[in-house]
Order: structure tokens, then sequence, then C-alpha cells
């Protein structure tokens, strides 16, 4: 299952204007997350005792691995859904993944007030099964390791044919200052290279293990988000309180999934100036309807068995921001469900995010808009708490724009690379896919 | 003993019969997984009509738990040199407070607010490293800030909004009344809040001796109090009970039936994962189709050289 053919590294320069301007917000980011540990959460947020979870919870972890569950729609689609001619966009939508979930395990660390304790998730004995957060939190985890493990091939096939260009520009540099030894640093590398050599083969036949792992655990915590705040019965607004929430978040992040898969691909393609791959695109783009439908159909139904239909339509603050939701997935679907409009960017680009911003928006509404703690409890994120936040995923988009420029991870093109982007392109012919 | 209800009376009867209340108070709660209020752990009543108002509770327990608590003295604005302590609301600093609520300037009333000792305690329930314990034997709902990760899911879960966290420490951990578990309670046997009341509007006790007690003072002065035990069956049942002559929300205390609900919470989690064989059966299922998978497309790769008809 070797399909390191499938992709390629997106030959450009690195260091360009938007690299420096999410540099900047990235490096304001960190300097805020400093000041929270030197002075404490109050100094830069807004969360008091009744909202003590803001912003940073449910945005970067609630919100942010729905965002980056692309991968794991994905890994479904093609391993188990058996639609092996996606394969060439995984990679790109694993390495998302791998921001997305690696910067929601370090927002976390940021969050919570004691991390130094946080060892004692490895600790048995001081493991609580009963806690939905105990599951999501060793889950993140694990799932953030195996997608590294699914990224490395990318890395590994770089070590292997890597040329040491920019090794060889150091050394040069640093020839005049201090001697280095030239012919032993070679070697060095020569070994990395050898072992990146002999380590890959042997991964490639275990990967598909490591894979399937990967669907398996965004399976569980992705529900297990949702279980968080069953527990909150007096304070989770009826509307949004339910025992389906496990059921609603899992879906939810799967039809997110595949809308970022999109939103992705469209994005990358218009700033690397690349074809659209508009047959791809459009395939997924009809999965995303069914999703969509099965989930308002669930919200529907749960609030008309609980009789709640009337309080979704009371029109006062909680109704307005569930019809909000609610209409922004029922109309990014409706626009999908047209044949015609799928085979649109445009479209294809509109009806993702609309899903996209609606999913997103059910998230916030069930972590913070829906949350009512009592009376005289007010939340609104702080500038600080915002631009932290801001910061983050500055620090993702960056990471990506760099990594897609160092390892192969966008899929290659082919032939009909003359194309002018924007009028789509015929699927590559790729090995190790049955088209 | 005027016309009381079956409950009230089984109430009154069960002082002794800790069964007996059990399966009358907690006729919901049993209804819930068989959950069993236990009468005999320890638990403090504290009478609204009683209460005078004088906050030595108050200056009695930030006192004694101060250090061990992690507690400190608040200032009010008012108060530049710092002469009161006055928490304007439980915090990271006080573990209990007594507010009042005033209706006209005849009709007002007292009310103390700390941590419940809920007998199915949601803050136990959702602690992921089990910083949050209940003392089987005892009831007593304990925090331990050497294992707390600070997540705050406690602050989250708790219906009574009683763990408070310490946002302006940048070493801060969650504060919360321990009944004195390990200040006045070894000490003197009681707990500090209880000890020093001067007309005995906190009484610590036996849950069940308490429950009698209430029931007694409801039937004795029936016009002065509202005819209801707050904590007798909130929640599946509360160790800190409460009587009063004021509709209870109103004083701040939440209409929250009886139910836990953490034993909502956790039997729809254990319902989805039955004790790991589901995630474990799902990685074995999806194993197998997508080695499946591979093989087929491996296969068809290799009879058909090229496949674009995608
Ligand atoms: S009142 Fe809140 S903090 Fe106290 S035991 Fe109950 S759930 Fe825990
Ligand atoms: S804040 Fe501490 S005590 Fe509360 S749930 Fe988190 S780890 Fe447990
Ligand atoms: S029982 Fe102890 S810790 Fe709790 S409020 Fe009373 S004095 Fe404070």
């Amino acid at each position: 299952m070797s399909h390191h053919d499938d992709y390629q590294t997106h030959q450009a320069k690195i260091l360009t204007p938007s690299f420096y301007v999410l540099l900047t917000l990235t490096l304001i980011g960190f300097a805020l997350i400093a000041l929270r540990f030197i002075k404490g959460i109050g100094a830069v947020s807004n969360m008091n005792d009744g909202y003590p979870w803001g912003i940073w919870i449910t945005y970067d972890v609630a919100t942010g691995t729905a965002i980056a569950c692309g991968g794991y729609a994905m890994a479904i689609l093609i391993y188990i859904r058996n639609n092996m001619q996606y394969h060439p966009m995984i990679r790109s939508a694993v390495l998302t993944s791998l921001f997305g979930y690696g910067l929601a395990g370090f927002s976390v660390m940021v969050d919570v007030g004691r991390p130094w304790n946080s060892y004692n998730f490895f600790i048995p004995s001081r493991w609580q099964v009963n806690s939905a957060m105990f599951e999501v939190a060793l889950c993140v985890m694990a799932y953030t390791t195996v997608l590294l493990i699914e990224f490395l091939p990318a890395i590994l096939t770089t070590i292997e044919e890597s040329k040491w260009r920019r090794m060889h520009a150091f050394l040069d540099w640093l020839e005049p200052h201090i001697k280095p030894n030239r012919a032993a640093v070679l070697s060095k590398l020569e070994l990395v290279r050898l072992g990146a050599a002999w380590l890959r083969p042997k991964l490639n036949k275990v990967l598909i293990f490591v894979i399937v792992l990967g669907i398996t655990l965004p399976t569980m915590h992705q529900s297990s988000l949702g279980s968080l705040v069953l527990i909150a019965s007096t304070k989770v607004h009826p509307l949004w309180h339910t025992g389906f929430l496990p059921l609603l978040f899992l879906i939810n992040c799967i039809y997110i999934g595949f809308s970022i898969v999109l939103i992705e691909s469209i994005i990358s393609s218009y700033f690397f100036k690349r074809p659209f791959e508009i047959k791809e695109l459009s395939g997924l783009a009809k999965i995303i309807p069914a999703l969509t439908l099965i989930w308002l159909t669930v919200v529907i139904g749960d609030l008309a068995w609980r009789g709640h239909l009337g309080t979704a339509l009371a029109l006062d603050f909680y109704s307005g921001f569930f019809l909000l939701e609610f209409c922004l997935v029922a109309g990014g679907s409706l626009i999908l469900f047209n044949g015609r409009k799928r085979e649109s960017v445009r479209w294809l680009f509109v009806s993702a995010a609309l899903i996209t911003i609606g999913g997103a928006l059910y998230r916030f509404n069930v972590y913070l808009i829906g949350f009512q703690p009592g009376k005289g409890w007010h939340y609104f994120p702080s500038l600080a708490e915002l631009m932290i936040t801001v910061g983050i995923i500055a620090f993702e988009i960056l990471g990506y724009q760099v990594l897609v420029k160092v390892f192969p991870v966008l899929p290659k093109l082919h032939l009909d690379l003359h194309l002018p982007y924007g009028q789509g392109r015929h699927l590559p012919e790729v090995k190790g896919s049955k088209a | 003993m005027k016309s009381p209800s079956r409950r009230k009376f089984l109430k009154m009867v069960g002082v002794g019969g800790a069964a007996l209340a059990a399966g009358a108070v907690g006729g919901s709660a049993a209804a819930s997984d068989g959950l069993k209020i236990n009468n005999d752990n320890v638990a403090m009543l504290y009478d609204a009509t009683r209460c005078v108002g004088c906050k030595a509770c108050m200056t009695t327990c930030k006192r004694v738990n101060l250090d061990s608590g992690s507690l400190a003295y608040e200032q009010a604005e008012f108060d530049p040199d710092g002469l009161w302590d006055a928490p304007a609301d439980l915090s990271g600093d006080t573990r209990t407070l007594i507010k009042l609520h005033k209706e006209s300037p005849t009709k007002w009333a007292y009310v103390k607010h700390s941590c419940m000792h809920c007998q199915k305690p949601s803050c136990v329930s959702v602690c992921p490293v089990s910083a949050m314990t209940r003392d089987p034997e005892s009831g007593i709902v304990t925090y331990d800030k050497g294992i707390c990760i600070g997540c705050r899911y406690c602050q989250i879960a708790c219906a009574f909004n009683i763990p408070r966290f310490q946002w302006d420490k940048a070493l801060p951990q969650i504060v919360k009344c321990d009944m004195c578990k390990s200040t006045e309670l070894p000490r003197i046997g009681t707990t500090g809040c209880a000890s020093v009341c001067p007309v005995d509007a906190i009484h610590f006790g036996k849950r069940g001796d308490l429950l009698a007690e209430a029931q007694r003072r409801l039937d004795a002065e029936p016009e002065k109090y509202i005819q209801y035990i707050y904590g007798a069956q909130e929640l599946g049942g509360l160790n800190h009970l409460t009587i009063a002559g004021f509709p209870f929300e109103k004083l701040g205390l939440p209409i929250v039936g009886d139910q836990p609900p953490a034993e909502f919470s956790e039997k729809i989690q254990h319902t989805i994962y039955k004790g790991f064989i589901a995630p474990v059966a799902l990685y074995g299922s999806l194993c197998y189709v997508a080695i499946r998978n591979m093989k087929k497309a491996e296969q068809h790769n290799g009879t058909e050289k090229k496949g674009d008809d995608a």
C-alpha cells in the first residue's frame, strides 16, 4: 500500500507575506499564553465560576476537533466505504487533523489550572471511567499519536529522498565560524536516511491497523464530547440537552469533516494556484447532505418527542440561535442536493462553509450559548482570550502552509497541469486506485 | 401532626428506620437503579428561620480552614484598610456564605450557601482523575488538590455552582466545603460553622436524625415554615438540608428535581461503552472491512492496470 506516488511537495517560497501575518498573530497569542501562566487565567480571560469553560474549550477543543475531523471522515470513506479514488486527498486531511488535534491538546494545557497534575491520567488507580472527560482526554492523546504515525510516511519519504540542501547551506554558513566536521555530519545524515528507508516499508505494512485505530478513536471521543455536557442537565438549555447528544455530536463531526475537506481543498487549490479537484469534490459533496439529513431528522424528532418544538419556535434568544444553526445546516445541504450546483466550485464552497458554520454553531450552542448556570452569571470572551484562540488558529494555518511545502502532502498533479485552474481536471491515473 | 402525607409521616417515623425512609423518601430515587439514600451519613441542617445573619459561621470557616483550604480574606471596595472580610459570593477564597434575601422591610431571610454533599455527587462523577471523592461511610465529598488538574468540569457539573476556582492565581485550585474533614471534624467532632452558631441554625449530626428534627420543627410551627425539607430528595438526596419560611428558589436554592444527573449521564456513557467491549468490537470489525478493501483494491490494480472511469 505504498501510495506515496499520489502526493507531491508543493514547490513554492515559504516566506510569503501571509507567513509573516500569521507569524505575528501566533506570537501575540503565545505571549498572552505566557501571561496566563504568570498571572493566572483570570488575568487574560473573562471566564468565571458560572462559566468555567469559555471560548478555549468551546472553540479549540469542542469545535476545533470537529473541524479537524477531515482525516477521520476521509479515512471512513476510503478504507471502510472502499472509495480508493479519494486516496490522494487523505494526506492533506491528515495533516489538518494533526494540527487541529495537537493544538486542541495544547489548548487544554493552557486552559486547565493545574497542568502539572496531568500525569494522573496515566495512573490507573486515578482513572475515573464514569467521566466523559477522562475518555475524551485519553482518546485525544491517543488519536494525536495515531495521526502523527499516519503522517510519518510523508516525513520518511522526504528524508529518504533528501539531498540535505538546507543542511549543506547551513554547514556552509557555519564554516567560517567554527569548523564543523563535515564528513562526520554527512555520515550521520546518511544513517538517518538509511533508517528512514528501512522504517518506511515496515511502517507501510502495519499502517492499516493504525489507520483503523484512527477511525475508532474519533468515533469514541467525538460522541463523548456530546456526553460531556449531559450531566449539566439543569444548565444546558432544553433545546440542546438530550440523551442523543453523543449521537448528534458524532454525525455532526463527520459532516463537518467532509465539508472541511471541501473547503481546504478549494482554498489550497486557489492559493497555491493548482487546478481544482472538482470530480472528487462533487463526489464528496454528494455524501454530506445524506449525513445532515439524518442529523436534522434526529434533532427534530428528538425535540418533538420531548415536546420542545414550541421552544424551538418561541423566537426568543435561544430559539434564535437554534433556528440559525438549523437553517445554516439545512440551507447548505439544500444546495448540495442539486446535482448541477455540486459541479460548481463556488456553490461547493458556499454550501460547505454554511454547513461548517452551522455545525460549529451547534457546538457553541451546546457548550456556551445554551449554557445557563443561573441568574447573575455572564460571559463574553475578553480580547486577550480571543487573541489566544486566534493565535492558535494562526499557528495551525501557518504550520499547514509550511509543511505542504516541505513534505509531499498535496495530491499529485498529472498531465493536465496546463489546465487553467477553475476549469477542473480529470481524475489522475492513480496507482493502487481502482478509480 | 396535621394530616401529614404518607411521605411526611414516614419521614417522621423514619428516624430509626433508614430502610423505611429509603423506601419512602427515596421513592423516586429508588427508580433510578436502586440508588439508596444513606441516612447514616453525617449531615448538616440549616434553619433559615433561626439564622440571625451574624456570619459567625463564615468567619469561623475561614479561620479554621484558612491554610489547609487555601482560603483568603476578601477586601471590599469601601474598605481600603482591610478591616473586614467581605466576600460577595462563594469564591476561590470563601467556602461558605450567608446571603440576605429581602422581600420587604419586614420580610426577609438569610440563607447559607455551601456544598450540599450530594449523595450522588455530579462533581465526583465527572472528575477525570478522581480528585473529587465521596467517602461512602460519612458521605463527605472532598477535594484533593494534589490530584486535581484544574479542568473545572466539576464546576460545570454541579447544579448548585458550589466548586469555585482561583482565577487570579498562577497556581490555582478548586475551593469547596469539605465539612471540615481535616480540621474541626477530627478535632471537636463537629463542623466549624455548626460549632459556633449562637442560635443553632446550623445543626450537625446524622442525616436520619436531622431529617426527623427538621420534620419536628415543620410540624411544631407549621405557619412559620414552608412545608418542605430542601435536600431530602433533591438530586437523589443531599446531606446539607435546609428548611425555611420562603420558597426555596427565592433564597437561591434552585428547583432541581429528584433525579441525580450523574445517574443519567453515567447510564448513557455505560450504554455506549458496554465496559469497553463496544470499542474493541468496533475496532475489530473495522479492521476486517478495511483489510478486505485493501486486498480488493490491490487485486483490482493487478488485473487492470488503468482504471479511469470514476
Ligand atoms: S453540591 Fe456540588 S460540589 Fe457539593 S457534592 Fe454536590 S455536586 Fe459536588
Ligand atoms: S477541576 Fe479538579 S476536581 Fe474539578 S473535575 Fe477537574 S480535576 Fe476534578
Ligand atoms: S462545614 Fe466546615 S468547611 Fe464547610 S462551611 Fe462549615 S466550616 Fe466551612
